[in-house]
C-alpha cells in the first residue's frame, strides 16, 4: 500500500522536475533521489508489526513490559555451544581397545589414541573424567538465497571443523543444495553430532564403517519429491580423503554417496522412515599398523582399494497423540555392508623378507538396533545392541599358503558384539544426565565392562533437531 | 529508466501468480490457524493442520510427513515468537520449497501482527525456556484474532491473486460476525472479571488479559520445567494463603498434576480447550471461545 503511495509520488515529483530549469534538473533529481531513498529506507526499516495490536495493550500492565525485545540477536548468527563432559570406568585398558576384525578407521590397531577424526578420536576414550570436545555451532542466513552453518569442535590444543557449509534451500523447488564440509546423509545417525545420539557412544557399525560421523568436503544435492509420502534423493560429491577412502591428490572426486530416504505417518501416534544409501570411494594409500602371529610388528598400505557401503535404516517414533513430551519410544536400526577390493602391500619392517605384495578383497557387514523409552516427563531408559562380523578376506599371498590370516591379527575372523543400557535424566529441553553400562566384546577374546557418567547441555540457540 | 524497471518488475510480478491453479495449499502449524485459514479460505484454501489439539505445540517432532506437506505448500501458518522453534526451522530446511521460507509472502507468523504480553526484559535460561519475542500463545484473545485474520486475508489475497476479491469478501464477512460474538463474550464473560487462576503454563495469559482476570500461578515450575513435587508443595502452601479460583487444564497438560492440586485444595478443576478441537465444543473458532467463556463461568457458578 505505502508502496503504491510512494510509487505515484516518485512518479509525481520526478515529471515536475522535468519542468524545471535545465541547469538545475540533474542536481534537483539527485536530491529528490535521495530523498526517496531515505524514505523507503525508512519503510524498509519498519517491522512487519506495523499494525498495532491494540487489544493486548488494553488493560493490564503488570505483565507487559512494554520495553522492545531485547537481547534477542535478531540480525545476528544464531550461536549455540554444547558442553560434553565424561566420566569413564572401563575395566580394561582403553589403550588396547580394537574392534576386532575391521581396519581401524584411525590407522591404528589399537585404540585410545586421539586420532583426526570426529569426536575425538576412535577409541572408547580415556579412563577417569574427561571434557573430550566442546562443540560450538553458529548458523544464520547469508541472504535471501544461502544459508551458513558451521560447526566446530574445540578439543585441547585444537579445533576441529566438523562442518561448515552453504546451503540453498528451494531455489529450484524441493533441491536443497549444500556446498562445504558436512556430515554425509547417509544412514540415519550419521548425520547426526554425538550430542544429539541417545547413548554416550556411537554404535560399533558406525565406528567400523564410517569412522564415527563420515563427512567430506564437497557438495550434496538433496531433492525432496512433491509426494504425500516424505521421499528423499540425494547424492554427494567429494573428497573423500576421509575413511573409508584417502587422500588422493586428484581434480575430481572420490568419493560419492547417494541415498534415498521414505517417511510417513501411521495415524496420529505412529511415525517412520526406512533409508538406503551406497557410497562409492578409493583409498590409495590407507595404512594400519598390526602385528603377525608371533607378535611382530606389521605395517599395512592399501592401495587402488576400491571401497564399496552399502546401508539400509530404519528408524520408527510413538508418541500418543504425536506428543512426545509425557511419553514416546523411539527405534533405530542401520546395516551397513562393505566390497572393499584392491592392491595390500604388507611389510614385516626389516624382518629381513621384503614387503608382500598382493590382490586383497573383503566383505564385511555390522548391525544394530536400539530402543528408547520415555517412561515420564524427563526420564528415558534405552537398550542397544551392536553386532559386526568380520566376513570374508582373500588376499594373494594368504591364498597360496605365504602367510596365514593369523598374521594379519587385526583382521582375524571375529564376530564383535555389544550390549548397552542407559538411563537419562533431562532437568529441561537444555540439559540432559546420563548414566551407560555396556558389555563390550569388541576385542578378540576379551569382555570389556563399560560405565559412563555424561551430561550434554546447550546454551544459546534453541535447538532444533531433524527426526 | 528507473521508472522503467519499477513498472516492469511489477508486471512481471503480477504475470506469475504465486498460485498456478486450482487451491492453495496452506499448511497451518497449529489447530487455530487451521480454522482460521477456513473461515477466510473457504473451498479455495486447502489446509493442512500439522499438530493435534491434544499436542503441546513446542514439542513437537519434525516428522518425515510434515517435511512432505511443507515441501508442497504455498503458505505457511504459525504463531511465531518461537514456539515452533524446535520444529519449524527444521522443516523449513529439509522441505526446499523457496515460496514458504522466512521473508517471502508464503511465512506467516500470526503473532507478528499483535502485541506481546510477557516480553521479558532480559532472557535467561535460569528462568526456563522462555522466549526474546514474548508469549507466543496470541490467539486465546479474539481481539488478536480480528487483527490476525485481517493480516491474513490479505496475505492469501497475495498468494492467490485470482481469488483475491474473495478472500477480502470472507474477511468481512468473519470480521462481522466475530465483532459480534466479541460483544456478547464480553458480556457473558463479565462475571469472570478479576477470576484467580492457576494454569499449567502461561499460556492463557491473552485469555485473561483481554476478560481481565488474574493468572495467580502455574503448574510447571518455570516456562518448559515439568513441576517437582517440591514445586507442587511450595504451590500448595502458596494457594492456601491466597486461593485461586479456578486452576485451568488446557486440553494438551497432562491431568494428574491439575487434579492432584484441585483435590488437595478444594480448587475446582477446568478442562479448558485451548484450541479449536480441544473440547467436543470447541468445533471451531467461535466454539473455542464459547466454550471457554461456558466452562469457565460453570466452574465458577460450582465453587
Amino acid at each position: 500500500m505505502n508502496r503504491t503511495y510512494l510509487a505515484i509520488a516518485i512518479a509525481l515529483t520526478l515529471s515536475f522536475s522535468v519542468t524545471a530549469r535545465a541547469q538545475d534538473q540533474t542536481e534537483e533529481i539527485e536530491e529528490l533521489r535521495q530523498r526517496v531513498q531515505e524514505l523507503e529506507d525508512r519503510l524498509d526499516q519498519q517491522p512487519t508489526t506495523a499494525e498495532p495490536g491494540l487489544p493486548t495493550t488494553a488493560a493490564q500492565p503488570t505483565t507487559t513490559s512494554g520495553a522492545p525485545a531485547p537481547t534477542s540477536n535478531k540480525f545476528n548468527p544464531a550461536v549455540s555451544l554444547i558442553l560434553n563432559a565424561k566420566y569413564r570406568y572401563f575395566e580394561l585398558d582403553p589403550n588396547t581397545y580394537t574392534v576386532g576384525g575391521f581396519i581401524p578407521p584411525g590407522g591404528h590397531g589399537h585404540g585410545g589414541e586421539e586420532e583426526g577424526g570426529h569426536g575425538g578420536g576412535f577409541g572408547p576414550g580415556d579412563r577417569g573424567f574427561s571434557l573430550d570436545e566442546t562443540e560450538l555451532a553458529f548458523s544464520a542466513n547469508v541472504d535471501p538465497y544461502w544459508y551458513g552453518f558451521v560447526q566446530a569442535g574445540v578439543l585441547d590444543g585444537g579445533i576441529d571443523i566438523e562442518e561448515a557449509y552453504i546451503q540453498n534451500s528451494g531455489y529450484v523447488p524441493g533441491l536443497l543444495v549444500k556446498a562445504g564440509r558436512f556430515f554425509s546423509g547417509m544412514g540415519y545417525i550419521n548425520e547426526q553430532h554425538p550430542h544429539a545420539w541417545d547413548f554416550v557412544d556411537a554404535p560399533l557399525v558406525q565406528l567400523a564403517m564410517n569412522g564415527i560421523n563420515y563427512g567430506d568436503d564437497g557438495f550434496q544435492l538433496r531433492y525432496v519429491a512433491p509426494t504425500p509420502l516424505f521421499l528423499e534423493f540425494g547424492l554427494e560429491a567429494g573428497r573423500g580423503a576421509n575413511f573409508p577412502g584417502s587422500e588422493r591428490n586428484e581434480n575430481g572426486p572420490n568419493a560419492w554417496v547417494g541415498f534415498v530416504h521414505l517417511g510417513g505417518d501411521v495415524g496420529f501416534s505412529n511415525s517412520y522412515q526406512i533409508g538406503a544409501s551406497y557410497r562409492d570411494t578409493t583409498a590409495d594409500e590407507r595404512e594400519y599398523d598390526d602385528e603377525d602371529s608371533l607378535g611382530n610388528e606389521v605395517e599395512n598400505l592399501f592401495s587402488d582399494l576400491k571401497s564399496k557401503t552399502y546401508g539400509v535404516d530404519f528408524v520408527w517414533k510413538w508418541a500418543p497423540n504425536g506428543d512426545p513430551s509425557m511419553r514416546n519410544f523411539k527405534f533405530q536400526a542401520e546395516y551397513y555392508r562393505r566390497k572393499e577390493d584392491g592392491q595390500l602391500e604388507y611389510d614385516f619392517e626389516g624382518e629381513g623378507a621384503g614387503p608382500l605384495d598382493g590382490p586383497y578383497s573383503s566383505e564385511q557387514d555390522g548391525w544394530y538396533a536400539q530402543g528408547v523409552w520415555q517412561f515420564m516427563p524427563r526420564w528415558r531408559v534405552g537398550v542397544r545392541y551392536d553386532r559386526l562380523d568380520s566376513g570374508t578376506l582373500n588376499y594373494g599371498p594368504i591364498s597360496d599358503g605365504t602367510i596365514s590370516r593369523e598374521d594379519l591379527q587385526q583382521l582375524r575372523e571375529h564376530k564383535p558384539e555389544r550390549a548397552s543400557i542407559m538411563v537419562d535424566f533431562s532437568t529441561s529441553e537444555f540439559a540432559r544426565f546420563r548414566l551407560q553400562y555396556s558389555q563390550d566384546k569388541a576385542r578378540f577374546d576379551e569382555t570389556d565392562q563399560q560405565v559412563i557418567f555424561q551430561y550434554v547441555v546447550s546454551l544459546g540457540a534453541h535447538g532444533a533437531h531433524r527426526f | 529508466m528507473r521508472r522503467f524497471t519499477v513498472v516492469f518488475c511489477m508486471a512481471l510480478a503480477c504475470s506469475l501468480p504465486a498460485v498456478a491453479h486450482g487451491e492453495a495449499r496452506a499448511f497451518a502449524c497449529e489447530p487455530e490457524w487451521a480454522a482460521l485459514l477456513e473461515e477466510l479460505g473457504g473451498n479455495q484454501v486447502a489446509v493442512y493442520q500439522a499438530t493435534s489439539p491434544k499436542q503441546d505445540p513446542h514439542r513437537v517432532e519434525a516428522r518425515p510427513s510434515l517435511i512432505a506437506r511443507m515441501r508442497r505448500a504455498d503458505l505457511v501458518v504459525c504463531s511465531g515468537s518461537d514456539l515452533e522453534i524446535g520444529w519449524l526451522p527444521v522443516l523449513l530446511q529439509a522441505a526446499g520449497n523457496r515460496e514458504v521460507q522466512p521473508g517471502q509472502p508464503g511465512y506467516f507468523m500470526a503473532s507478528d501482527y499483535v502485541r506481546r504480553l510477557d516480553v521479558p526484559d532480559r532472557v535467561d535460561r535460569a528462568m526456563g525456556d522462555v522466549h526474546p519475542y514474548g508469549n507466543p500463545h496470541v490467539h486465546l484473545d479474539p481481539r488478536n484474532l480480528a487483527i490476525i485474520a485481517t493480516a491474513l486475508s490479505k496475505r492469501l489475497a497475495e498468494i492467490d491473486r485470482e481469488n483475491a476479491d474473495f478472500y477480502v469478501a470472507r474477511n468481512a464477512t468473519f470480521q462481522e460476525r466475530w465483532s459480534a460474538s466479541i460483544e456478547r463474550w464480553e458480556r457473558e464473560a463479565t462475571g469472570l472479571k478479576g477470576l484467580r487462576l492457576v494454569t499449567y503454563h502461561r499460556d492463557a495469559i491473552y485469555l485473561a488479559n483481554w476478560l481481565g482476570m488474574d493468572l495467580a500461578a502455574t503448574i510447571e515450575a518455570k516456562p518448559g520445567i515439568p513441576p517437582s513435587s517440591r514445586h507442587l508443595a511450595k504451590l500448595l502452601s502458596q494457594l492456601e494463603a491466597e486461593p485461586a479460583d479456578v486452576i485451568v487444564r488446557m486440553a494438551y497438560n497432562e491431568p494428574k498434576a491439575p487434579a492432584w492440586l484441585g483435590e488437595k485444595t478444594g480448587i475446582p478443576v477446568v478442562e479448558l480447550p485451548y484450541t479449536v478441537g480441544g473440547t467436543k465444543q470447541a468445533k471451531d473458532l467461535f466454539g473455542l471461545f464459547d466454550d471457554t467463556i461456558d466452562r469457565l463461568k460453570s466452574a465458577v457458578s460450582r465453587s
